[in-house]
């Protein structure tokens, strides 16, 4: 690995940590986290359940562990849709230009115009709550940004003379596409999507708690706080456990996405 | 090559005005003037970069404006550009060796990484180069690597825009000496476009002065140099630091 990307490395064990814990949720939880236990409801924390239980007994920290496979999996899926999707529009619109580019642009300006979350709020709303649903309801406004980092980033590369030179070497619109831009606007819309993970999970979460997102009984972060958040005076753990998971889990995400934007600036490679 | 009264205006700006020319095979037809009198977007409109608002472009005996897809491939097959900067003229991401292969890929060549190692050889290089990145070679090296990628093709004309601007005066006599004995071996024909009026005797057969977008004089570079007609002309040579006798 290059000195340079050496920074990178605590964040991204600590990263790759929690996708692992979120890919392999099911075999590291210590109890089930669906089996409801009545008997002891909002126990506190102890050495048998180490974040204590919920109102309905169940294990918190079993559920905060898959949680995180439900968290991390449909944010960074939802991530990947979005910056895929949204870069691909960009770079053709950027290429491209004409009419093509003027209709998704305007189209994208629609979506800019809507704060975020209250488009999703009211997406979420009609299409009826779910986690699938509140994805597709961030989904719909997400691509709009990296529509339009993308295409700011080609319309600089498309006057670069290797463009010009990749023309005249009979290259096609597509090879141009896939060989010539996508990889040289890749570093900065991967920082983008690094630092928007921290963003998109607080959403989901957002949503989830607001009761748009997963439902009951998914062991969902933003679900289990809206769960607890009667008890926060009186059984705290049961709110605090996931607010933390989310706090780690974000702050992790973009500290990842900073060094990244460290260690990809091109100036700093040449230097 | 010819170029038929073409004329090209920005916002009102005529930036070429009724510019006419040809070049033979294995002709170098040096264009000298200074900065902003238009030789770049003739070279951009030669290269169908940009359209031109008049005249035509004529290569091998066919019109070759407002060609597109198939056509315009088959075009570029036989006409390629070397720019000014040679770091900016790879894709940073790729190696050089990938850059140099490109062109033939495209055309279906055969045997291209044998093709790679032998045009590396040929400008100069050796095939270890094949694997540098563009910031890892000095910028004489990437315009060499520049120059193998341009004739890798069946090229016929190969357009230098500034091609040896942005590099150091040694290293820029090394390139020109290379190009022109490429062009002599290979007759191609060559549209050297420079600012600096000095290189041209050691390239150019013939030399067209470009002035605010028209062409004020033509003739071979030392005639040009040593009795110029046109006023623009002396003047560019009283203020050329480096003129024939200097050299």
């Amino acid at each position: 690995m290059q000195a340079r990307y050496r920074p990178l490395i605590p964040y991204l064990i600590l990263a790759g940590s929690l996708i692992f814990v979120a890919v392999f949720a099911p075999f590291l939880t210590p109890h089930d986290p669906y089996i409801q236990d009545l008997e002891n409801a909002l126990t506190p924390p102890n050495s048998n359940n180490l974040l204590g239980t919920d109102r309905y007994g169940r294990d918190v920290l079993s559920r905060v562990i898959m949680g995180a496979q439900t968290t991390l999996c449909a944010s960074l899926l939802l991530l990947l849709t979005i910056s895929v999707v949204g870069s691909l529009i960009g770079a053709i619109c950027g290429l491209k230009g004409g009419k093509t580019d003027i209709f998704l642009m305007r189209l994208s300006d629609v979506f800019l115009a809507f704060p975020q979350m209250v488009f999703a709020i009211a997406a979420a709303g009609i299409l009826g709550g779910g986690l699938f649903n509140a994805a597709a309801a961030l989904a719909i406004i997400g691509w709009s940004k990296y529509a339009r980092i993308s295409r700011s980033l080609v319309l600089t590369i498309r006057e670069m003379p290797y463009i010009n030179a990749a023309k005249m070497a009979g290259t096609s619109s597509a090879g141009i596409l896939f060989h010539h831009v996508l990889p040289n606007i890749a570093g900065p819309v991967l920082v983008t999507a690094a630092l928007d993970i921290g963003t998109i999970i607080m959403e989901l979460a957002g949503l989830s708690f607001l009761g748009l997102g997963a439902q009951p009984p998914t062991a969902e972060w933003g679900a289990m706080m809206n769960n607890g958040r009667s008890m926060l005076q009186t059984s705290s753990w049961v709110i605090l456990a996931p607010g933390t998971a989310i706090f780690i889990t974000v702050a992790i995400f973009n500290l990842l996405g900073d060094k990244l934007r460290d260690v990809l600036d091109v100036r700093s490679e040449r230097n | 090559m010819e170029v038929r009264n073409v004329k090209k205006s920005f916002v009102n700006k005529n930036v070429l005005d009724d510019i006419n020319f040809s070049i033979c095979a294995g002709e170098c037809l040096g264009v000298v003037g200074l900065s902003g009198c238009g030789k770049s977007t003739l070279a951009k409109i030669i290269s169908q970069f940009i359209p031109c608002d008049e005249g035509q472009i004529i290569f091998c005996g066919e019109e070759i404006a407002n060609l597109r897809g198939g056509k315009l491939k088959s075009v570029y097959k036989n006409m390629q550009m070397i720019f000014q900067l040679p770091e900016d003229s790879f894709n940073p991401r790729k190696t050089l060796g990938w850059s140099i292969a490109e062109p033939m890929k495209n055309h279906g060549f055969k045997n291209i990484d044998e093709r790679v190692k032998n045009l590396l050889i040929e400008v100069g290089l050796t095939p270890e180069y094949s694997a540098r990145y563009p910031h890892e070679v000095s910028g004489g090296e990437c315009q060499r690597a520049a120059i193998a990628r341009a004739i890798s093709l069946e090229t016929k004309l190969l357009i230098c825009d500034e091609a040896t601007s942005a590099l150091d005066v040694t290293v820029q006599a090394k390139v020109i000496e290379l190009l022109k004995k490429l062009c002599t071996e290979k007759n191609i024909a060559c549209l050297f476009i420079t600012h600096d009026l000095a290189l041209l005797p050691r390239i150019a057969d013939r030399v067209i002065v470009l002035h605010e977008g028209k062409i004020v004089e033509e003739g071979v570079p030392t005639t040009i140099i040593n009795a110029p007609k046109s006023p623009f002309t002396k003047n560019l040579m009283a203020t050329d630091f480096f003129t024939m006798e200097n050299f």
